[in-house]
Order: C-alpha cells, then sequence, then structure tokens
C-alpha cells in the first residue's frame, strides 16, 4: 500500500477520536464536567503515561505507576488459555453439530438454552465452584468465547456448496478426507467470523472474571482504582483493554489472511 | 461403435420426499448405452430428468431400479473413473487452477512425479499457461469451465459426465468451448456422455444423439449424427444438420406442448 494512503487512512480513522477528546477537553476546562467524576482528558493521558511507563523522576510513587505490562501480560495469559481452549472445543463441537443433523437435533437446544444466561449470572455459580480469582476467571472466558465460536463453525460447515462436496468425491476424496480437504477450507470464512466475536467476548468476561478478586491483571487494576476513586486510572484501564482486544483482534485477522487470500471480498 | 463403456439397463427413479412420502417418477426404464471413445448426447425440456440419468451414473444418486454398468462394473457411488463437469462453477475456490487440476491424482496419493508432467500439459491444453497460481474467482467462467474439464480428464476416467457444462456461458464463448471440447476430443479421445437441451449444441458434438421425453422421462429417440470429423463451425449450415436438426426439434416441441 502506498505511505499516502496509509496516512490518509490513519487520519480517517483518528478524526473523529480526536473531535471527542477536544469536545471533553473543552467541556473540563469551562466547567460542565465535575472534575472529580470526569477527569480531563489530559488527566487520563498523563495517568496512563504512568500507568505504563511509570514516573522516572520519583520511581515507585504510587502502587500503579510501571505496573501496565505486569497487569497485561496476566490478562492475556488468561484470555489465551481460555479463548485457546473455547476454539478447541468450539470448533471440533461446530463442525460435528454442521455434519450431523442427529447430532444437532440431540446438543443444538442445550446450547441455545445455555447461551442467552448473561455472563455476570454465572459468576457467583463459577466462583462457588472454581473459587474467588484465576480459576473462576478462565472458565467465565470459555464460556464467552465458546458459543459464538461454536454457532459460527456449525454454520460454517451447514452452508458448505453440496456441489463441492461432490466435486471432491468424483474426483476420488474418501469420505475421511473430506473434512480436511473440503469441509475446513469451506468453512474457514465462518470460521474467522466466531472466532473474532468470540475473541472479544473472552476479554469483557477477563474483566468481569478479574473484577472478583484477583491481586493480578488490568480487571483487578480497574477494580482497584475504583476502591481508591481514582476515575483517570478506572479510565485508562477500560482504553487498554480496548486497544490489546484490538491488538488481538488484528493478529487473528492477519494469521487468517493468507489462509484466506481465495476469497475475494473478505479483505477488501 | 466400440465395446460399450457406459451401459444403462431399464433404469428407473422415484424420488420420496422424506417428510410428507411424496413420491415423483423422474425417469421410467431409461436404457442407453455409450460407446468407448464416443461422444453421446442428451437431450430433452427441462425437467425431463436427464440430468438425473447423470448423477445416478456418477454415483450421486442410486437408480430405484435397474442397473447402471461402466466398464462393466457395477456403479455403487461417485468415484474418479467417472468424471463430472457440472453446470455451476465447481471449483475448489481455496486452491489455485495447478492446486485445482492436480486435486484428484494428489488425494488419490499418486505421488508428484506422476502428474506433474500431465499437469503441465493439461495448463497447455486448457490454454491457462500464466494462470497457474490464479485463484478460480479471477477467471472468466469459460476459462473455468476448461479448468474444471481438465481436473477431471487427468483422472484418465473411463467415461467423462458433462451436465450442461457450457449453459451458463454467453453464446460466443459456448461456441468457442464447444470446438475447443472437440479439439480435446481429437486428441485424447475421451468418452463423453453430455447433457444439454440446446439441440445445435447436441448435433455438433455428438457421435449419437438421444432425445427424452418429459417427466417421467423415457428415452424417445436415438439418431446417429454422421457428420464427418474433425468439425468445424461450418456443419451448422449443413443439409444433414438441418435435417437431424428438423427432426429433433419436432419431438422436443411435441413433449414441451404436450399437456
Amino acid at each position: 500500500m502506498q505511505v499516502a494512503t496509509l496516512v490518509g487512512r490513519a487520519a480517517r480513522a483518528m478524526a473523529v477520536p480526536a473531535a471527542l477528546i477536544a469536545v471533553w477537553q473543552l467541556a473540563v476546562t469551562a466547567g460542565y464536567l465535575p472534575p472529580r467524576l470526569m477527569p480531563s482528558p489530559w488527566k487520563v493521558a498523563t495517568t496512563g503515561y504512568d500507568f505504563i511507563l511509570g514516573n522516572p523522576n520519583s520511581p515507585g510513587a504510587y502502587v500503579f505507576s510501571g505496573s501496565f505490562l505486569k497487569h497485561a501480560y496476566i490478562s492475556t495469559l488468561r484470555v489465551l488459555n481460555g479463548f485457546g481452549l473455547a476454539v478447541i472445543t468450539g470448533v471440533t463441537l461446530g463442525i460435528l453439530l454442521g455434519v450431523s443433523r442427529t447430532l444437532e437435533r440431540f446438543v443444538d437446544p442445550v446450547l441455545q438454552v445455555i447461551r442467552p444466561i448473561p455472563i455476570t449470572a454465572w459468576l457467583p455459580l463459577s466462583i462457588m465452584w472454581f473459587g474467588l480469582g484465576h480459576r473462576a476467571t478462565l472458565f467465565l472466558i470459555f464460556l464467552g468465547a465458546f458459543f459464538p465460536i461454536v454457532i459460527n463453525t456449525t454454520i460454517g460447515v451447514k452452508v458448505v456448496d453440496q456441489r463441492l462436496i461432490e466435486a471432491a468425491q468424483m474426483l476420488g476424496t474418501r469420505p475421511s478426507q473430506l473434512f480436511y480437504r473440503v469441509l475446513i477450507p469451506a468453512s474457514l470464512p465462518s470460521v474467522l467470523a466466531g472466532l473474532r466475536v468470540g475473541l472479544g467476548f473472552a476479554w469483557v468476561c477477563l474483566v468481569v472474571g478479574e473484577m472478583t478478586g484477583v491481586g493480578t491483571g488490568l480487571g483487578s487494576a480497574i477494580a482497584d482504582a475504583r476502591e481508591l476513586f481514582r476515575i483517570d486510572l478506572i479510565m485508562v484501564g477500560m482504553l487498554l483493554v480496548g486497544f490489546i482486544g484490538y491488538a488481538s483482534d488484528r493478529v487473528i485477522v492477519y494469521t487468517f489472511r493468507r489462509a484466506l487470500r481465495w476469497s475475494p471480498n473478505l479483505f477488501r | 461403435m466400440g465395446r460399450a463403456k457406459v451401459d444403462l439397463k431399464e433404469l428407473s427413479k422415484v424420488f420420496v420426499e422424506p417428510l410428507t412420502g411424496k413420491r415423483t417418477e423422474a425417469l421410467r426404464r431409461v436404457s442407453l448405452t455409450i460407446g468407448e471413445n464416443e461422444i453421446v448426447c442428451l437431450l430433452g425440456p427441462s425437467g425431463c430428468g436427464k440430468s438425473t440419468v447423470l448423477r445416478v451414473v456418477a454415483g450421486f444418486e442410486t437408480a430405484s431400479e435397474g442397473d447402471v454398468l461402466v466398464d462393466g462394473v457395477p456403479v455403487t457411488g461417485p468415484g474418479p473413473d467417472r468424471g463430472v463437469v457440472f453446470q455451476e462453477q465447481a471449483l475448489f475456490p481455496w486452491l489455485s487452477i495447478y492446486q485445482n487440476i492436480i486435486y484428484g491424482p494428489k488425494i488419490r496419493r499418486l505421488g508428484r512425479a506422476a502428474y506433474e508432467g500431465l499437469a503441465e500439459r493439461y495448463i497447455d491444453v486448457v490454454g491457462l499457461r500464466g494462470f497457474e497460481h490464479h485463484y478460480p474467482h479471477e477467471l472468466s467462467g469459460g476459462m473455468k469451465q476448461r479448468v474444471a474439464i481438465a481436473r477431471v480428464l487427468i483422472n484418465s476416467p473411463a467415461v467423462l459426465l458433462m451436465d450442461e457444462p457450457f449453459g451458463a456461458l454467453d453464446a460466443q464463448t459456448r461456441s468457442t468451448m464447444q470446438e475447443w471440447l472437440l479439439d480435446v476430443w481429437q486428441a485424447a479421445r475421451p468418452t463423453i456422455l453430455f447433457i444439454t437441451h440446446d439441440v445445435d449444441e447436441a448435433i455438433f458434438l455428438a457421435d449419437r444423439v438421444y432425445v427424452m421425453t418429459a417427466r417421467p422421462g423415457r428415452i424417445k429417440l436415438e439418431r446417429e449424427v454422421s457428420l464427418p470429423r474433425p468439425r468445424t463451425l461450418d456443419v451448422l449450415t449443413s443439409s444433414v444438420f438441418m435435417h437431424l436438426k428438423r427432426e429433433i426439434l419436432e419431438s422436443i416441441r411435441s413433449e414441451v406442448h404436450a399437456p
């Protein structure tokens, strides 16, 4: 891509956030917003800088300085674990449900009843089962990511063009080879959609889980900031979860880009 | 005619809807043969079951009654000895043109040495040198159908089953493809069952033409096409062609207008 178009694209992506921040800063400066409940964007930015990089002039000035990496690392590991488990189980079950109408009739009603139960409603149960903290958080992440992955994979397999299956058969493909040769590649765009939605939910569930009493993690940082009434820090935590979630989505999209370059409209 | 490569004996097919139990009789005692190296065209009004005949020979559908023999062996399911060319685009969109062409030999674990030379030859046959690493969506309709034919021919099938393969192409491309198919046939002489509703196409391509009735499909007419080979588009205006075309059109028309 041309450098000029990249710069242009970045400028367009930044325009709306820049305008929002400008209005926010003006509203705080003009006194329309109570600074105790709504710190200025500048205050949030300096807190963020301190949270991420620390304050070299007074190291360890307070407990959150420079602690971002530690929190982000633990949180990312939790997401990778819970999400990874959801990918393995979700894609496998999704393929099976997509292939077998019989299995789908047995399993799908159960899935569809469990799926709408909010993650916060699972919280008490998961705390009773897994205790406060780490393992409950993993369970919630798994639960949040699992359903979008199963559903999208199932649909992806079900809508595979019957012609392609027949084409594979008449070219000599055995039933056991159909999975790898046809069903998986043909459903890949749909699987990608499931992974992206699932990963988004994984970050949501991570924060819900971490706010219930783990020592480290971005969610726990947000919870601690609330205890200390540090609204600037709450906002920093929220924004950072958003940015890391965005980065993780980009990683998935770029990972699939090569495998899906045959799909003409996916990466326009 | 050489020995029969494909032999349909009294083939009947009844479709039963699984939920309602509603029965539709698609084919009634259809008998036809295709000799080695022969091109046989099956003509008929739309909905007469001509595609069903092909799908039974391909092994995608099972016969309700009767036998389908290919090289004397009953058909039990789809297999690489019966290559199918579909009307709709059915290349694997995630494979390049080259990968689509070598799919058959590769899936049957023939080993690179066995198919590499063949693949190179077929890329030239389909005229897609330089497009080997393109994906199907980057090709025109005619190019895609040429690839679809090549990926089947590379399996050296006993019979090539073509289900209105040029039906979705524009008139100009269709006519070019018909000439191209005859060139390919002249070079390799594959046995071909060709389904179409286009009378000109059937006569231009075929050694023999079968005409089917409206549903339930039966064989109504069988005619040899005595036009000499190799054929060019000039035969379309010859008196033999015109005579045969009139007779076949009459035969089909009486089916379409039947109550």
